[in-house]
């Protein structure tokens, strides 16, 4: 089929994002917005906009039915999810395939695949992929799980197989944690998650969190190498890069080919990003989830292979097969990519809904800024306090950091506060200047950088 | 007399209970003493709770659960 006109079922920064890739395809644009949203940049840019409902994302980009009615009145033959709210909904994506529409993303059957955590890591064994140490599918009983954690040895995480991006996850460093925390998982799962299914897995201590991009036409798969996303708070990241800093040319080629055997093992059909636990002391990689959605931190990885992410996802979704070959694709130079998050640092990230007074965005050579604020923009509590990404370029990572330095310096926002000045203090820093960190540095450094307000 | 309200300090969206299985922090009629919880209000993704600025009596709630709120508006009507 071919799209003509393309229904994005987002807001902010990704919205924008994909209204670009829809035009230069030549699709005509639909943008969908609640009553909070009216003044969003994303409306402007559309070719038509749509009122979907009242400011809680429950009632709006969370509303199916509301979106639906959208899509089919404005004409439009498929839905852009982005990501977040409906991006990995298997019902959503259902929904719009029985209205004879285009979702853009991989099936629902996928979807529910990769969205059940627990399944996803007995999918990625029967691949040959490693995971984690940790259970087979979910454990029965809080009995079953302590064997199993006894086994691999403490600490471990209790996870939710209906959780997944760092949400419902619990550490238990012995058996009689682990006996209390189980029934708490269990019901914290149900009432977050509409399913209680729990699985454990080993806390692997000092690793790096990278992913790796993949694109499927649903026979074939690619990769287009990894981001390298270690530097994160509460599971969330701020920070990621590509290439990672860590991998020997060996490993990337292996961890690579793994999550292309992953893909290709489900049929994988869209954009998807494969993510693994990288021990550097052992150089061992385990597989922990798959994300069936453009990522926020996707633009790192155009940035250092050119290509254009999500004008494949819409190729793959009109039913084309994959254009780029995987000799086509190459890393050239390093990218960075900061979030630009209307937090407080300085007040344990006191998340900041405000009025955009005043604004300078950064550019110039090799500098992008993915973002949805303008001077006199008022930014709405109820959705993520994500402004904008700020992503750089450069030849190396030496270069890539002075020229983050250089973009930071420029961008001015004033009547808000954000996370850039974090990012500034951070690009000085010795270990990350030196590639020295993992998962948990971010946090600890948080803690002596910031000791008043950053109790992470 | 006049009477005294609890406003939200933020802006987003207001909930009455602490998760969706729980029972509401205070009915009307419910008795508050400064600092008790009256509810949460969620902005960003994250949860803040509202405390009684005062003590007295719930008369009202001024907003339903799950409203939309701006900061400095009244949730909570307390009488004598």
């Amino acid at each position: 089929m071919t799209i003509s006109k393309l229904l994005v079922a987002n807001r902010g920064e990704i919205a924008v994002r994909i209204i670009r890739s829809a035009r230069e395809a030549g699709m005509k644009t639909v943008q969908v917005y609640s009553d909070a949203d009216a003044d969003m940049p994303a409306v402007g840019m559309a070719d038509e906009a749509v009122n979907i409902g009242p400011p809680q994302a429950a009632r709006s980009y969370l509303n199916r039915e509301a979106i639906l009615k959208a899509t089919k009145a404005s004409g439009a033959d498929a839905v852009h999810p982005g990501y977040g709210f409906l991006a990995e909904d298997a019902e959503f994506a259902d929904a719009v395939k029985s209205a004879g529409l285009c979702f853009v993303g991989p099936s629902a059957e996928t979807i529910r695949q990769m969205g059940d955590k627990a399944r996803a890591r007995t999918l990625a064994l029967q691949a040959g992929v490693p995971t984690v140490p940790g259970s087979t599918g979910t454990i029965d009983s809080v009995e079953t799980g302590l064997a199993i954690a006894g086994e691999i040895g403490y600490p471990v995480m209790i996870k939710a197989a209906g959780g997944g991006g760092g949400r419902g996850i619990r550490v238990a460093t012995d058996p009689e944690e682990f006996s209390r925390m189980a029934p708490q998982a269990r019901a914290e799962a149900r009432a977050a998650f509409g399913g209680d299914a729990l699985y454990v897995e080993k806390v692997i201590g000092g690793a790096s969190h990278i992913e790796v991009q993949v694109l499927g036409d649903g026979e074939r798969a690619i990769h287009l190498f990894e981001r390298e996303c270690s530097l994160q708070r509460r599971r969330q990241k701020l920070w990621e890069e590509a290439p990672s800093v860590n991998l020997t040319r060996e490993i990337r080629t292996d961890l690579c080919a793994a999550a292309v055997k992953l893909a290709e093992s489900v049929n994988y059909c869209g954009a998807g990003t494969v993510e693994f636990l990288y021990d550097k002391q052992t150089c061992h990689y385990y597989f922990i989830e798959m994300n069936t959605r453009i990522q926020v931190e996707h633009p790192v990885t155009e940035m250092v292979t050119g290509f254009d992410l999500v004008r494949e996802m819409l190729s793959i979704a009109a039913g084309r097969p994959l254009k780029i070959s995987q000799q086509d694709v190459t890393i050239r130079g390093h990218s960075i990519e900061v979030r630009l998050n209307a937090e407080d640092p300085t007040r344990n990230f006191l998340p900041f809904p405000g009025v955009v007074e005043s604004l300078n965005i950064p550019s110039g050579p090799g500098v992008r800024f993915d973002g949805a604020i303008y001077p006199g923009y008022t930014i709405p509590p109820f959705y993520d306090s994500l402004l904008g990404k700020l992503v750089v370029w450069d030849i190396d990572r030496e270069a890539a950091l002075a020229r983050l330095a250089r973009a930071l310096d420029e961008f001015k926002l004033a009547g808000v506060s954000t996370t850039g000045s974090l990012f500034r203090k951070l690009v000085d820093n010795e270990d990350i200047r030196g590639g020295r960190f993992d998962t948990g540095w971010l946090e600890r450094w948080l803690r002596e950088a910031y000791p008043e307000g950053a109790a992470p | 007399m006049a009477k005294a309200s609890i406003v939200s300090p933020l802006p987003g969206t207001f909930y009455r209970r602490p998760s969706p299985e729980e029972p509401p922090y205070k009915d009307v009629h419910d008795v508050v003493a400064e600092g008790d919880v009256i509810g949460l209000i969620e902005v960003m993704k994250s949860f803040h709770e509202v405390k009684a600025t005062t003590a007295g009596q719930i008369s009202a709630f001024l907003v339903e659960n799950e409203d939309a709120v701006m900061a400095g508006q009244a949730l909570v009507e307390l009488g004598e």
